[in-house]
């Protein structure tokens, strides 16, 4: 598998620190991001192929940085994690094209095959819209990765 | 049909339920970083099975880390306990700072995701009133959402606690402007369960909670 470009982003600190130094010893390196602020500067000077993204963050929550991140870069899969577990959140999120939706705490084995799969997921898009686009369906393309996330969220549903 | 006593006992249940969610957030902060820290002694471990020496100071750092958390949690955990307690009596006798101290600590979640920082005067002497702490601590929470939604990102409000001629007064100071509806209808039930007044001053951008002793 080619270098997954990682960003994390958490206010705990402490947390995303320990969880950057334990998915590095899984051969996975991350850029760490501390508030959503952060976050935006961050993935607008280097697009990441995943983003673990905290819900509830001062300033500019999760959720905005979700909204704004997919708007801007749709094949950018994000993983939310969280301690809030409302459903009503969770929902929100996959709905806005959150690849998946895990609380804390996570084990560690399940953060990083969510991160693998949804880098195939991005890359598997990004094939398979690079195939529409050399046959000229160019509005076939174009859907295939607008949808990026919006099909995830259906088989999640089903 | 809708009256005081519904909606007291509706908008306590929501106070309490956002306080019980905020700290339940908290806990699972605590919990995760513990968690990953664990997780991190068991990679090391791992490696050090596989031949690699681990370092004693790394393990005493992660040791450390660990017990920050304990400690944190050990004092959001003793935070929701004296508030679960605040229903014990429906009416008390009360230290008023050691009231606002808590009310702020709760409050603390809702104010970094706001980005406003809350400053508190500590007063000269105890200010020891007799009420119905779980309704004044609601409506504290209210005034500081309040007060917190109109100072906006990067405010800074600060409550000041004092003895009064009629009893104690609260000032909140730091508000930007006096967004309607307010006073809402929770807050003016329970100002009148608490024969409370409550005063917004436009030119001093402050609100005054007067309590009779």
């Amino acid at each position: 598998m080619d270098e997954i470009k990682v960003l994390l982003v958490d206010d705990e600190e402490e947390f995303v620190k320990t969880l950057a130094e334990r998915i590095e010893m899984r051969n996975l390196g991350s850029d760490i991001a501390y508030n959503g602020e952060q976050a935006l500067k961050v993935v607008k000077d280097e697009v990441p192929d995943v983003m673990i993204l905290d819900l509830k963050m001062p300033g500019i929550d999760g959720m905005e940085v979700l909204r704004r991140v997919k708007k801007a870069y749709p094949d950018v899969q994000v993983i939310m994690l969280t301690g809030h577990g409302s459903d009503k959140d969770e929902n929100e999120a996959r709905q806005l094209g959150a690849y998946d939706y895990l609380q804390k705490p996570a084990d560690i084995d399940k953060i990083v095959s969510t991160i693998k799969n949804a880098y195939k997921n991005k890359v598997q898009k990004s094939i398979m819209a690079a195939t529409f686009a050399e046959a000229g369906e160019f509005d076939t393309a174009r859907e295939m990765m607008k949808e990026n996330g919006e099909k995830k969220k259906s088989v999640k549903s089903e | 049909m809708e009256c005081k006593p519904d909606i007291l006992g509706w908008n306590g249940l929501q106070f309490f339920g956002a306080i019980s969610a905020s700290i339940s957030h908290e806990i699972k902060n605590v919990i995760a970083i513990i968690n990953e820290n664990a997780g991190l002694l068991e990679d090391y471990c791992f490696m050090a099975e596989k031949g690699k020496p681990i370092d004693p100071a790394r393990m005493k750092a992660i040791s450390e880390k660990v017990a920050k958390q304990v400690k944190r949690g050990d004092g959001i955990i003793r935070m929701m306990n004296r508030f679960a307690h605040s229903v014990d009596e429906p009416v008390r006798s009360v230290d008023l700072a050691e009231l606002i101290a808590l009310v702020v600590a709760l409050n603390g979640r809702f104010a970094a995701n706001k980005n406003v920082k809350v400053d508190v005067r500590p007063a000269e002497a105890p200010l020891l009133l007799s009420t119905n702490p779980f309704y004044l601590e609601n409506l504290l929470f209210l005034c500081l959402q309040y007060a917190m939604e109109s100072a906006g990102g990067g405010g800074v409000l600060t409550l000041t606690p004092e003895k009064s001629a009629e009893g104690f007064s609260i000032t909140i100071t730091g508000l930007a402007d006096f967004p309607e509806p307010f006073p809402t209808r929770p807050v003016e039930a329970l100002l009148e369960a608490l024969d409370a007044t409550l005063t917004a001053d436009p030119a001093s951008k402050s609100l005054t909670l007067a309590l009779k002793r």
